[in-house]
């Protein structure tokens, strides 16, 4: 599991993680009963308190996107495609609202916001065999 | 005693310290609780070390109380450091021993001594047990100290400074030693650092220190949800700062003022929105700008007192 803490970022490591496993399901990295590693050895590989791990698990534990299971260990969850298919609208939201906050401090009308979008798809030509 | 003290592995109530007529902990309460990592940070000078060898009881208090497992350290060393593992400053260790008489010397002054976990640290140290203290480079001289802390499996593990001048390989090592000793059940560890990333990393909770002075105490996580750096953009020029009390400072024309801002964005709106003006964003920022912040607030605030009590004086 590719999860990355980036200092520089003011949000709480505990965070980074849930947001880090949500990106990785939403984009199928992580599939339903993929598991995730245990709490101590993903605290020592990113070198952070395991209960900043055990927070984030919980957390993700919460929103339904991971379960524990009795014979121990941490799954995505059975319900976790239908939730996530929420998350990648999310994430996209979020993105587009930075996108308009930057246009409109730049002063640049929403028009021409819209017509450089359709312009850098036709440039970047995303095609099928693009697709992972 | 409040209740988090009296839950605490180490409980610190009103502790003052001076040295000649400088406070170098001036009413400094905490507690650290049970099985959390708890940072401690400030500039050089600050008060950390002092605090610590309170903790350790090397120190007296002059006034207030320093209780270690509910007892006094100063009273009780013996009952106190047989369960408690720590790392000086200058990570002092007899020079004349070679690594196997170091730890054939520690080994009876702690019953949980466990010699398969100091056999594990010597092959993960890559230490040399023949090898003269006097001999080693800094690096293996931390790792000696690391181990020599943590071969008895400590219920406290105190740290200080752990990672003044070391590569990033030892400290990595002294992370992963923080994060293992946590990882058992109930283990507590106490460390202070001037490397904010590090204190970011693994600590369940930060106090600041500032002269003497605890001026932030709480779970890291809460402070670094509530602290934003927000910026304010006004109609007209605003001639002084909109919100004194968190020091906000004016870019150029006095329209644009910025600063870290850790109350309730609501109240913040309300008052800047009575002077004509709007808060343009509120982003979240590094424990290390959140410091910088509370270290100038503090002093600013201090700096203040003292003109008021000489203006009262005065008058």
């Amino acid at each position: 599991m590719d999860v990355r803490i980036n200092q520089a970022d003011g949000q709480p490591i505990y965070l980074q993680i849930v947001n880090q496993v949500k990106y990785l399901a939403a984009s199928g990295r992580l599939r339903v009963g993929d598991e995730l590693p245990p709490i101590r050895v993903l605290a020592e590989r990113l070198l952070i308190n395991p209960n900043t791990v055990a927070r984030a698990y919980r957390e993700l534990e919460i929103l339904g996107i991971v379960e524990k299971r009795k014979t121990a260990g941490t799954y995505v969850a059975e319900g976790a495609p239908t939730l996530i298919k929420r998350e990648r609208i999310k994430i996209l939201a979020d993105r587009v609202d930075m996108l308009l906050a930057e246009a409109h401090r730049l002063d640049v009308p929403f028009e021409d916001l819209l017509a450089l979008v359709n312009k850098r798809r036709e440039t970047l030509r995303f095609n099928e065999d693009l697709k992972p | 005693m409040n209740d988090l003290l009296c839950d605490s592995i180490v409980a610190i109530d009103r502790v003052t310290r001076r040295f000649g007529a400088t406070a170098a902990l001036d009413r400094v309460s905490l507690g650290v609780p049970r099985g959390s990592v708890f940072g401690l940070v400030g500039e050089n000078g600050a008060g950390k070390t002092t605090l610590i060898k309170h903790v350790m009881g090397l120190f007296k208090p002059q006034e207030g109380s320093v209780r270690v497992f509910g007892l006094d350290p100063v009273a009780d060393p013996v009952g106190v450091l047989a369960r408690v593992g720590y790392l000086s400053e200058d990570r002092d260790l007899p020079e004349w021993m070679r690594i196997w008489e170091l730890l054939r010397y520690l080994r009876p002054f702690y019953p949980t001594w466990d010699d398969s976990l100091a056999e594990e640290l010597l092959v993960r140290f890559e230490l040399d047990v023949n090898a003269q203290i006097k001999t080693l480079s800094q690096g293996q001289r931390a790792r000696t100290a690391l181990l020599s802390a943590l071969a008895y499996r400590p219920e406290l593990l105190v740290l200080d400074e752990p990672s003044t001048g070391l590569d990033p390989i030892v400290r990595r090592d002294i992370l992963t030693a923080i994060i293992r000793t946590i990882a058992d059940e109930g283990r507590t560890v106490l460390f202070s650092s001037h490397l904010l990333e590090e204190v970011e990393r693994v600590s369940d909770r930060v106090a600041m220190m500032s002269q003497g002075r605890i001026v932030l105490d709480g779970p890291l996580d809460e402070i670094k949800e509530s602290h934003r750096r927000v910026t304010l953009r006004f109609d007209e020029p605003q001639s002084i700062s909109p919100y004194p009390s968190f020091r906000f400072e004016g870019n150029g024309d006095g329209r644009e003022w910025t600063g870290v801002y850790d109350g309730s964005i609501e109240i913040l709106a309300e008052r800047v929105g009575s002077l004509g003006g709007r808060i343009v964003s509120a982003n979240p920022i590094s424990l290390d700008e959140i410091f910088v912040a509370r270290v100038e607030r503090s002093k600013a605030d201090r700096l203040s007192a003292k003109k008021e009590t000489s203006l009262d004086r005065e008058l």
